[in-house]
């Protein structure tokens, strides 16, 4: 079996500066840093970054965060979500502002990664939207934003990531806990029913979540006749 | 490197802890890249191949009738989370490699999956007693999400070196990258020396 095909990508760069010179509040719960980097951080859509932290004695803790901006737009941005007793994740949220300097690599990955040359379909599950995002922001930005459908699980509105951006052709949202008012759809977890009618053969399926929820959503792909071989999977770990 | 204000060391008393890893305790993180497969073990195989005088090929009732091996301790995740006191049993890859022969020219391995994942590792870290082939884990069948109904357990390099849903072993003279190494993580994968990715 040779299907796992790897999009062609830019080489792993060394540790290099990043200064942050940006904060947003994405949800109650996750943050967006914008990043600046003086030296080459080229990357594909759906790619990752190591962010290090480093003590004055040396000691030092990195976590992987995808890239949500497109690739070749300033700032790098990461989208950080707060996890309890997460090491990385608590700092970044409790103590770190615009001027502060942590340590970057990457880019790394490459079976979750696309170049915006072909249709796709995205299903992303609340903090995994990140990478998609990158996805629908490089497609928006090359003028092909009919490449990419994009189905996004989110616990609430309040906990969707990006909802200025998650809007027309090609978006749809689903809310397991808590939805709009008036929301046709009504609260429940992803199924068959939401995926058939933007479900194409041939057509790649990029799934990024918690890995509960990736294998959720692999089964409901494979009972809609998606092949293996054309699902991307990314699963979001607690890694902290 | 860049100090980032106000960061400082964690309490980590457990030597046991490679550098940068944490204990994640009873929770196992699940990674992998590709959909979980489901795999029958009526028609499964291990086979090794490549560099080796008797290419071999086991089915899942001939594995299970090679000597039983343990393995207990730790395992360690690139992505930083270490798990202690696990027990694993299967047979060892030593065991296997013995039927097959490596030539004198055998140096490295690529470690295939059903799934078409790959990984390389040098021949000398799944040699002298240190990497089986697991189906078990903590007296249990090894779940799927985690590789079941077998995997590559190679406990001393970072987990990813494991591969899940293993297929089988190939022999060369070379090293070659595989999926995950063709897109950035080490070539060896030795968490006491931090080798997460090229350069490392």
């Amino acid at each position: 079996m040779d299907r796992l095909v790897i999009t062609p990508v830019p080489p792993v760069r060394p540790w290099q500066p990043a200064t942050v010179v940006g904060v947003r509040q994405e949800t109650p719960n996750a943050k967006t840093f914008q990043l600046r980097l003086d030296g080459p951080h080229d990357f594909v859509a759906g790619q990752h970054f190591i962010l290090r932290l480093t003590a004055d004695d040396g000691y030092h803790a990195q976590r992987a965060y995808s890239a949500a901006s497109p690739p070749g737009q300033e700032p790098l941005e990461v989208t950080v979500e707060r996890m309890p007793d997460g090491e990385v994740s608590t700092f970044l949220h409790d103590a770190v502002d615009v001027g502060d300097t942590v340590d970057i690599r990457g880019p790394i990955g490459g079976h979750f990664a696309w170049d915006a040359s072909t249709p796709i379909l995205g299903v992303a599950g609340g903090s995994g939207i990140a990478p998609l995002m990158s996805m629908l922001r490089a497609a928006r930005a090359a003028g092909r934003s009919e490449y990419m459908t994009l189905v996004v699980s989110a616990r609430s509105p309040q906990e969707l990531y990006y909802a200025d951006e998650l809007n027309g052709r090609g978006i749809r949202l689903v809310y397991t806990r808590k939805a709009p008012e008036g929301n046709a759809r009504g609260v429940g977890r992803l199924t068959a029913d939401d995926l058939a009618p933007v479900v194409a053969v041939g057509q790649p399926a990029f799934v990024c979540g918690s890995p509960a929820f990736c294998d959720a959503v692999t089964m409901l792909l494979d009972s809609l006749g998606v092949p293996a071989h054309d699902i991307r999977v990314e699963r979001f770990g607690p890694s902290g | 490197m860049a100090i980032t204000r106000g960061f400082t060391r964690r309490d980590r008393s457990d030597p046991r802890l490679p550098p940068g890893q944490y204990n994640t305790g009873d929770a196992w993180p699940v990674l992998s890249y590709e959909p979980t497969p489901r795999l029958d073990t009526a028609t499964w195989t291990f086979s090794i191949d490549g560099l080796v005088d008797r290419p071999q090929t086991w089915s899942w009732a001939d594995l299970h009738r090679m000597p039983p091996s343990t393995y207990e301790g730790a395992i360690h995740c690139v992505t930083t989370w270490s798990k202690f006191d696990m027990t694993w049993n299967g047979v060892s890859v030593n065991a296997l490699l013995d039927l097959a022969g490596p030539r004198p020219d055998a140096a490295f391995v690529m470690a295939r999956s059903h799934t078409g994942y790959t990984t390389n590792l040098p021949l000398a870290d799944v040699t002298g007693g240190k990497a089986w082939v697991a189906w078990t884990v903590d007296g249990k069948s090894l779940p799927v999400e985690h590789g079941g109904p077998a995997r590559l357990l190679v406990p001393h390099l970072y987990f990813w070196k494991s591969a899940k849903w293993v297929s089988g072993l190939t022999l060369m003279d070379h090293d070659e990258p595989g999926l995950w190494e063709r897109s950035g993580y080490h070539d060896r994968g030795d968490p006491w020396l931090e080798q997460r990715y090229q350069g490392d």
